[in-house]
C-alpha cells in the first residue's frame, strides 16, 4: 500500500524539470532595447557602426549591439536612455529604417535554443497604449447590398427578365418588383441560383420578391471584414515601430490593438485612426457639374468637389481599396513622379472590363474617413458616424488597367508619395471608431509588477507557514506542492505565450490560497480516518481516495466561473481567468499528484507508528 | 495544531431560524442600500475619461479642481490618492472629442505626469454591463447544472440560494461605502461565486457520504453530522485563502485594492452561506435520503 511504481516518479521528475527549464527565463528579466529593422527588406550593412556613431556622438551609454536576424538590437540600461536613444536614431537613420523600443529579453543562448522564453507583460506591467476598435458593419453590409443591386439589375437584363423595380430595403434586404407572374416566378428560379447569399421569398400581391441576405453569408461577411481590417492594423502598427504590438479580435464587432512601451497616444492614433477606405469611380463626363451644383444631380451620379471644382462621378464603384495590394512612387517614362499600383485578385476583372470600356475617360481615387460626432437626444447621448469623402486624385484612363497599373502625370514627389501612402495604407473594408483608450505610464507599470511580485511573496510565504505549523511534514509537502504550483503557471504561462497582468497576478496569488485546498481536504480527510482508529497507510490511502472526488467537484465549479470570465472579453479580466484556469488544473497535479508521490516516498513501504500530521 | 480536538457538535440545524433571520436582515439591508445609494460604477460601465497624475511637489487638490472647472467640466471627480497624487474622472462628453478632452484636462494639470489614462466610450460601457450581469446569471446557471448532474436538483436550488448572498452582499457594501464598482470588482464577484461553492460542495458531498453510511439518522442529524465534520477544512481553507487575499489588499495596489476587497467580502459570507444556508435550505425543500441514494447499488458504483 501506498506505493508509486517507478514510472511515476520518472514522469513527475520529468515535469518538474520541464516546468523548470520554462519557468527560468523569467528570472533574468529583459532589457530595455531598440530594434532597427531595415524599410522594404533593405540592407542592413553599415548600419551598426551608423548605430553606434550616433549613440557615441550624443552620449547616450549603450549595453551591447548585435544583428539578429534581419534586425539589429541595441540594449540599454533603463527606459529614459532607451527612449532618447530611439528618438536620436530616428534622426540620424532615416524613414527607411523601422526603429522600435521593445524589451529584449536576458534569457541565455542555451535556453533561447530550448524555445524558452519570459511571459509577455501586460501593459499594466510595462506601461503602454491600448485601444478597443469598433468595426462598422452597417455600412459595410449597405455597400455590398448596393454591389448586390447592382449586379442582380445586370443578371436580370441579360435574362430578360423585366422588372419595375429593383431596391435595397432595410440593411441585408432586397426588393424587387415585376409586373407578371411569369418574371417573378422566372427570377425567384434564377435569382436563388446565382445569388446563393440570399435567401428569396416571394410575395403575390404586387409580384414582389425579396430577398434577404442570410446569417452565414452575413457571419463570413463580418469575418471576412473583421480579419482584413486586422491585418491592416498590423501593417499600420508596424508602421509605427511598435516591436510586440498585439492586434486581437474581441467579440463579433472589435479589435483591441495593444502597444506596449509606447506613450504618445496622439501619434498612434493618428496612425492608426487614419479610418478611411478607399475607392475608384468613374467620372461622369455626359453631364455638367456646374449645373449639378445649382439644380440636379442627374440621376445615377454624385456630386464631389475636386480641386475647389465640381465633379460629378458615377455611383458605380469599379473598385475597392480592399483590392489594393500595394502602391509605390515611381518616375514615369518622363521623368515624372507617378503610383505604380498592383492589385490583388479579387475585383480585378470587373476593373479589367470597365476600364477597357471606358479607355480615354476620367477616373477618381475616392478617400473616406469617418468621422465621429457625438450629440444629447432626449437626454441620452448618442453618437453618429459620418463618412467624409475626398477625391484625392483623377486620372485619365489610358488602357484597360489589369493587376498592376500606373497613375502618371502627378504634380509633385511629395503629392505622389504622400498619395502612394494613403492607397498602400491599405483601407480598411469597414470604417472603424475608437470606443476604448487606455493609457499606462512606465512608472506606473513598474509599480504595478512589484507590488504584485510582493503581494504574491507575502501571501504565498503566509500560506506557507501556516501549514508548515498547522499539518507539520504533511504540511511541508503541501507547500513543497504550493512552490510546485507557482512554478508550473509561470512555466505554462511562458509557453503559452500568454499575457501577464496585475489581476492575473492576482490570479496566481488567489490560487495559491485556493489550491492549498485540495491539501487542506486530504490531511483533514487522513486525520479523520487516523481519529477514527483507522491504521496508519490505510488512513492516507482513504484520506487521498476520498478526498479526491470532492476536490474536482469543488473545482469545477471555479473553473465555469473562470470560462465564464474570459468570455466577457476585457483584457485584464482575461488575464485574471487565464491564470486561474491554469492554476487551478496545475494544481490538480501538484496538490494530489505530487503530495502523494511525496508521501509515499516518506512515508510507503515501511511501518510507522505515527505520522507527522499535526494531531 | 487542530482547530477541533475531538469531532465537533455544533447543533447547526438548530441555529437554522436564526440563521434564516440574519440572512433575510443582510440580504434585505444590501437591497435597501442599494435601492438607496445605487452603485459607485467604475469607468468599465460608465464610459467617459479618467486620468490620473502624479506631481513631484504636494498639490492642493481644491486649486486642481478649481482650474478642472475653468475648464468647463463642472461636473468631474476630483480624487487624491495622496498629496502628489491626483485622479479625475469626468463623464462622457457630448460635443468634444475624446483628445480634445483630454488635453484640456492636462492643461488644468499643469506640472503633472501621467501614470494613467482611459477613456472608455459610453456604448463599450453598456455592453459590458450588459455582459457583466449576464456573465452573473451564466455562472450561476452553469454551476447550478454541474451540481444538479453531480447531486440533486434539490441541492442545486439550495446552493444557487445560498450563493446569492455573496455577490448581494459585496454590491451591498460597496454601494454603501461608494467604492467603485468595475471590472475587476465584477471578475470578483464572479470568482467569489465559483469559490463559495467549493464550500457548499465540499459539505454536500459529505452529505451524501453519510446518507449511505449512517442509515439510522435522520436527514437533519446527517447534515449537522457533515457540517461539523467539514468545519475545520472549510475554516482552514477560508483562513488560508482569506489570508492571502488580505496579502493582496494591503500590498496590492491601487489597482486591485477594491477586487481584493470584494474577495475578502464575498470569502467571509461564502463560508458563512455555505455553512449555515446551504445545508438548512436543502432540508427546507425536502431533501431525503432517498432523493440522493434512489437505488440500492453498492456505493463504489456511484463514485466516478
Amino acid at each position: 500500500m501506498n506505493r508509486y511504481p517507478a514510472w511515476r516518479y520518472v514522469l513527475l521528475g520529468a515535469l518538474i524539470i520541464l516546468a523548470l527549464l520554462y519557468a527560468l527565463p523569467n528570472i533574468y528579466g529583459e532589457d530595455p532595447a531598440v530594434q532597427v529593422s531595415a524599410r522594404d527588406a533593405g540592407s542592413l550593412k553599415n548600419v551598426a557602426d551608423r548605430i553606434t556613431q550616433t549613440l557615441t556622438a550624443q552620449q547616450i551609454p549603450y549595453g551591447s549591439i548585435r544583428e539578429e536576424g534581419n534586425s539589429i538590437l541595441v540594449r540599454f540600461a533603463d527606459t529614459t536612455t532607451q527612449l532618447k536613444a530611439q528618438d536620436f536614431l530616428k534622426a540620424a537613420l532615416g524613414s527607411d529604417y523601422v526603429i522600435a523600443a521593445n524589451l529584449a529579453p536576458k534569457t541565455p543562448q542555451w535556453l533561447q535554443a530550448l524555445g524558452a522564453e519570459p511571459m509577455k507583460l501586460g501593459l499594466d506591467l510595462r506601461g503602454g497604449i491600448h485601444f478597443l476598435l469598433s468595426v462598422d458593419m452597417d455600412t459595410m453590409i449597405k455597400e455590398q447590398e448596393a454591389a448586390d443591386v447592382r449586379a442582380m439589375a445586370e443578371f436580370l437584363r441579360s435574362h430578360q427578365i423585366r422588372y419595375i423595380s429593383l431596391t435595397p430595403t432595410s440593411p441585408g434586404s432586397i426588393q424587387i418588383r415585376f409586373s407578371t407572374d411569369t418574371g417573378l416566378n422566372q427570377a425567384e428560379g434564377q435569382l436563388s441560383q446565382t445569388f446563393p447569399d440570399y435567401q428569396f421569398k416571394t410575395f403575390s400581391n404586387g409580384w414582389l420578391l425579396q430577398g434577404v441576405l442570410t446569417k452565414p453569408a452575413l457571419i463570413k461577411l463580418q469575418n471576412t471584414a473583421i480579419e482584413q481590417n486586422m491585418q491592416i492594423l498590423r501593417n499600420r502598427v508596424n508602421a509605427l515601430g511598435v516591436a510586440e504590438a498585439i492586434v486581437a479580435r474581441q467579440g463579433a464587432t472589435h479589435i483591441s490593438v495593444d502597444l506596449p512601451g509606447i506613450q504618445d497616444t496622439a501619434r498612434a492614433k493618428e496612425l492608426i485612426g487614419k479610418v478611411a477606405t478607399i475607392r475608384m469611380q468613374l467620372v461622369d463626363t455626359q453631364h455638367d457639374p456646374e449645373a449639378a451644383e445649382r439644380g440636379v444631380v442627374p440621376f445615377g451620379s454624385q456630386l464631389y468637389s475636386f480641386d475647389e471644382r465640381p465633379i460629378l462621378l458615377k455611383e458605380a464603384v469599379i473598385l475597392q481599396g480592399s483590392s489594393i495590394g500595394n502602391a509605390a512612387t515611381i518616375l514615369d517614362e518622363n521623368g515624372r513622379p507617378a503610383v505604380s499600383i498592383r492589385l490583388n485578385g479579387q475585383g480585378v476583372n470587373q476593373f479589367n472590363r470597365i476600364t477597357g470600356e471606358n479607355i480615354g475617360k476620367p477616373m477618381a481615387v475616392i478617400y473616406v474617413e469617418t468621422k465621429t460626432d457625438s450629440k444629447v437626444v432626449n437626454g441620452k447621448i448618442q453618437t453618429t458616424e459620418h463618412p467624409v469623402e475626398r477625391i484625392i486624385s483623377v486620372a485619365t484612363i489610358q488602357s484597360a488597367l489589369g493587376n498592376n497599373f500606373q497613375i502618371t502625370g502627378l504634380q509633385s514627389v511629395d503629392y505622389a508619395k504622400n498619395l502612394a501612402l494613403l492607397l498602400r495604407s491599405g483601407a480598411y473594408t469597414a470604417p472603424v471608431t475608437f470606443v476604448e483608450e487606455r493609457l499606462v505610464g512606465p512608472s506606473l507599470g513598474a509599480a504595478n509588477i512589484h507590488k504584485g511580485i510582493l503581494s504574491t511573496e507575502i501571501g504565498s510565504l503566509l500560506v506557507i507557514v501556516f501549514m508548515a505549523l498547522y499539518y507539520r511534514v504533511f504540511g511541508l509537502i503541501a507547500d513543497m506542492a504550493l512552490i510546485l504550483n507557482i512554478v508550473f503557471i509561470v512555466a505554462v504561462l511562458s509557453l503559452l505565450g500568454a499575457t501577464l497582468t496585475l489581476p492575473g497576478i492576482a490570479g496566481i496569488v488567489l490560487t495559491v490560497g485556493m489550491a492549498v485546498d485540495a491539501n487542506v481536504l486530504i490531511n483533514e480527510r487522513i486525520r479523520e480516518e487516523l481519529r477514527n482508529g483507522t491504521g496508519i497507510q490505510a488512513s492516507i490511502h482513504a484520506g487521498y481516495e476520498r478526498a479526491f472526488a470532492t476536490i474536482v467537484d469543488a473545482n469545477v465549479t471555479t473553473l465555469i466561473v473562470a470560462v465564464v470570465l474570459f468570455s466577457l472579453g476585457s483584457g485584464s479580466v482575461q488575464g485574471f481567468a487565464v491564470t486561474l484556469t491554469i492554476g487551478l488544473l496545475m494544481s490538480m497535479v501538484t496538490a494530489i499528484f505530487f503530495t502523494r508521490a511525496v508521501v509515499n516516498l516518506v512515508y510507503g513501504r515501511r511501518s510507522i507508528r505515527k505520522l507527522s500530521i499535526g494531531i | 495544531m487542530e482547530f477541533f480536538k475531538t469531532a465537533s457538535e455544533i447543533p447547526f440545524m438548530k441555529q437554522r431560524k436564526m440563521a434564516g433571520i440574519f440572512s433575510a436582515i443582510l440580504l434585505l439591508g444590501s437591497l435597501i442600500v442599494l435601492c438607496m445609494n445605487g452603485l459607485n460604477l467604475g469607468l468599465d460601465f460608465t464610459g467617459g475619461t479618467e486620468v490620473e497624475v502624479h506631481f513631484s511637489q504636494p498639490v492642493d487638490v481644491n486649486i486642481l479642481r478649481e482650474k478642472i472647472v475653468q475648464q468647463g467640466f463642472s461636473e468631474a471627480m476630483l480624487q487624491a490618492y495622496s498629496t502628489t497624487e491626483v485622479n479625475v474622472r469626468v463623464a462622457p462628453h457630448k460635443e468634444i472629442t475624446p483628445s480634445e478632452l483630454r488635453e484640456r484636462i492636462l492643461q488644468a494639470l499643469p506640472g503633472g505626469t501621467i501614470d494613467q489614462m482611459n477613456y472608455i466610450g459610453p456604448q463599450v460601457g453598456q455592453t459590458l454591463m450588459s455582459n457583466g450581469i449576464l456573465a452573473i446569471l451564466v455562472s450561476l446557471i452553469g454551476t447550478m447544472i454541474y451540481i444538479a448532474l453531480r447531486f440533486e436538483y434539490r441541492f442545486a436550488v439550495s446552493a444557487a440560494i445560498a450563493l446569492i448572498h455573496d455577490p448581494l452582499l459585496i454590491l451591498g457594501i460597496f454601494s454603501l461605502f461608494h467604492l467603485e464598482f468595475n471590472l475587476i470588482v465584477l471578475a470578483a464577484v464572479l470568482t467569489v461565486i465559483g469559490y463559495s461553492l467549493n464550500d457548499t460542495i465540499v459539505v454536500y458531498d459529505r452529505v451524501r457520504e453519510n446518507f449511505r453510511k449512517q442509515r439510522k439518522r435522520t436527514a437533519l442529524e446527517v447534515m449537522d453530522l457533515s457540517i461539523n465534520q467539514t468545519l475545520s477544512r472549510t475554516i482552514m481553507t477560508s483562513g488560508l485563502t482569506l489570508l492571502v487575499v488580505i496579502a493582496l489588499f494591503i500590498w496590492g495596489g491601487a489597482m486591485i485594492h477594491n477586487f481584493a476587497l470584494a474577495l475578502m467580502i464575498g470569502i467571509v459570507v461564502g463560508t458563512y452561506s455555505s455553512i449555515y444556508v446551504a445545508g438548512s435550505l436543502a432540508i427546507a425543500f425536502g431533501l431525503t435520503r432517498k432523493s440522493l441514494l434512489p437505488d440500492k447499488r453498492p456505493i463504489e458504483d456511484a463514485l466516478p
